[in-house]
């Protein structure tokens, strides 16, 4: 990052012109607006999920809790279902992320080997199959003959392997490992087995911190579809699911959860609820996104140079 | 996109050469081939075999007889949707929404970018990379849930606001004509940050001497921009437009699916959630209607890609492949 602006501590400061001076000035107001626009809702959400629950139903919160309250937060934690989702989620990411990282290494390192034949030809087949798909159907009717249909599996076995994942572990191997390194193991007696264990996989640390990421946030953790579409079965759910039926669908009943008669109160239970929700989901990866950023932007940049 | 030196055709005895070679070359890499083995069974299990299996659009699947098994219709499949009073509809709303968040999301990024890559201090500029990045790291579900919260007629922040100056907040989740605006700027506000990286790391690699013998010329920050900064975003612009255009029929039916409503669902119904609908959600599960409407999508928007890609070549030297 640091040497993105070299140019300009270079430069004199001092023959800065005015005209200069005016668009740094509007530049940063720019991206002042822009920064205050992102975080407005996520504020306001925060805000709310610490309120009371009659303060949220009178519509008195803006950007700083209001009557503070950890009602929201006591009442999830009451709540069987969302952590049965959580503990399903957690579940699917661990065991689905191992699978996922396995399968693109081990594809991904024989595809970067200029001297495999027949390596063109199935990166084509892998390559192909981001442009153009059997369709919803018929990947749905593979996974119910496969008997996988409202099984734990079917939330990991077909997530397998993202091309695009492939492609940047493939660009990392042949941009990282000289053909001569794995020459002179050659020489030394190894066999290809022996090579991947013992060079290739320490080499590839960086490349598989990149893919765990990638596929535990974007292929697990923040994804519904795969799960409305092959279980059934509530206590299989991923959190996601869960979160989809109290979300948006509102079908949770706070009067289940705490005795409030009233009716007022228990609406305002149930928006409250909502807000807090919506910050215990998203707490886990925003807690460790900021850690984990540089390896994203890291894996971009792998991904970038064709 | 891997380029190779052409192997030779000679004559007899060469080809029996290189055949040899050949062979010599693939035994000699036999556990390299191991390790392929699984990625490559997945590949066809979940990837090709559904392929295959797309033939029930030409054919009416009933799970009796399976793929093979049911009798061939043709194209009456296709036909049906094309006569379908769903069909334009559900086009339209498709390109529409596409197209809108293509033009709304395609330049915001660049320009947060080239704005980003202005500021000198650190801190300011990590501060507002960190904070803009963070939405892209929120779930669709989450991001829904937060849309009907935020607009909530009685307890949403725009409820709130509007009340505090005498004003009543409409319903905006609620009303088909903001559909289109809220799905689309959104999506722009969660994905503007994530997608300045990429136009960032670019930025990074223009060479420092084009700058200082810009200054040097004497030309302010904004023609610097101009004339150096996006000339060297051009290319990866190009490309990443390319891709937008080939998928302009997906949409992000996933967010979609979420925020539609009975109210909505004129403006709301793209390709892939009436997909879904017809063949896993319709109280008649209609398995070749849906495949052949998947297809039909699925072929169109390769020929696009092809199509695109082709136009970019030629008018800017720039493509995906």
């Amino acid at each position: 990052m640091a040497s993105m602006s070299n140019y300009d501590s270079n430069i004199n400061k001092v023959n800065e012109s005015p005209v200069d001076r005016v668009f740094m000035m509007g530049n940063t107001v720019f991206l002042l607006v822009i920064t205050v626009i992102v975080l407005l809702p996520l504020i306001f959400i925060v805000s709310a999920s610490f309120s009371s629950a009659e303060a949220v139903i009178a519509g008195r919160v803006t950007l700083w809790p209001v009557d503070f309250s950890l009602l929201g937060y006591e009442t999830i934690f009451e709540h069987k279902k969302v952590w049965n989702g959580f503990a399903n989620s957690l579940f699917y990411t661990f065991f689905g992320t191992i699978f996922n990282v396995v399968m693109t290494i081990i594809a991904a390192y024989p595809l970067s080997r200029q001297d495999l034949v027949g390596r063109r030809v199935i990166t084509i087949a892998f390559i192909f199959t981001m442009l153009f798909s059997g369709g919803l159907i018929p990947t749905y009717m593979v996974v119910r003959d496969l008997g996988l249909l409202n099984t734990r599996a079917a939330m990991i076995l077909p997530t397998g392997i993202g091309v695009f994942n492939l492609l940047i572990t493939i660009t990392f191997f042949r941009t990282t490992i000289p053909p001569e390194l794995i020459e002179a193991a050659r020489i030394d007696g190894a066999n290809d087995f022996r090579t991947f264990g013992s060079i290739i996989l320490p080499l590839a640390r960086p490349i598989i911190a990149v893919l765990a990421l990638f596929y535990a946030v974007n292929t697990h953790w923040n994804t519904y579809f795969q799960a409305l579409i092959y279980l059934k079965d509530q206590e299989l759910f991923p959190l996601q699911l869960v979160l989809r039926e109290i979300l948006i669908q509102n079908t949770i009943d706070a009067s289940m959860l705490i005795d409030i008669e009233d009716l007022v109160a228990r609406e305002g239970l149930r928006e409250l609820l909502k807000y807090s929700l919506i910050v215990v989901a998203s707490v886990p990866v925003m807690i460790i996104y900021p850690f984990v950023q540089r390896h994203f932007v890291k894996g971009m940049m792998i991904g970038s140079v064709k | 996109m891997f380029s190779k030196s052409k192997r030779h055709t000679g004559g007899r005895s060469r080809v029996e050469e290189s055949t040899l070679r050949l062979w010599q070359r693939i035994r000699r890499n036999w556990q390299l081939y191991v390790l392929l083995f699984l990625p490559v069974l997945w590949l066809i299990v979940f990837r090709y075999a559904p392929m295959y299996g797309a033939q029930i659009a030409f054919r009416q699947y009933s799970p009796a007889f399976g793929i093979e098994g049911s009798p061939w219709v043709g194209l009456a499949n296709f036909i049906r949707f094309f006569n379908s009073p769903k069909f334009e509809p559900v086009i339209i709303n498709t390109l529409v929404l596409s197209f809108y968040s293509l033009i709304a999301g395609f330049p915001i990024p660049i320009i947060l970018a080239l704005s980003l890559n202005q500021v000198k201090t650190h801190m300011f500029r990590n501060s507002v990379q960190m904070i803009t990045y963070a939405p892209h790291f929120i779930s669709t579900v989450v991001i829904v849930g937060m849309l009907f919260q935020f607009l909530h007629p009685r307890v949403g922040f725009t409820a709130v606001i509007a009340q505090s100056i005498g004003m009543q907040a409409p319903n905006w989740m609620g009303d088909p004509r903001a559909f289109r605006h809220i799905f689309v700027w959104s999506g722009v506000w969660q994905e503007m940050g994530f997608g300045a990286i990429i136009y960032l790391a670019v930025l990074s690699t223009v060479d420092p001497a084009l700058h200082e013998a810009a200054v040097v010329d004497g030309a302010n920050r904004l023609q610097r921009i101009r004339y150096i900064d996006i000339p060297g975003l051009l290319p990866t612009a190009m490309v990443l437009l390319v891709l937008s255009t080939g998928r302009v029929l997906e949409v992000a039916f996933e967010k979609v699916y979420l925020m539609q409503s009975p109210l909505n669902l004129g403006v709301a119904e793209v390709i892939n959630t009436y997909v879904y609908k017809v063949g896993l959600l319709s109280p008649i599960l209609d398995f070749s209607y849906s495949t052949a409407i998947g297809l039909l999508k699925g072929i169109v928007g390769l020929l696009l890609l092809i199509a695109v890609n082709h136009a970019a070549r030629r008018l800017t030297e720039n493509s995906v492949w």
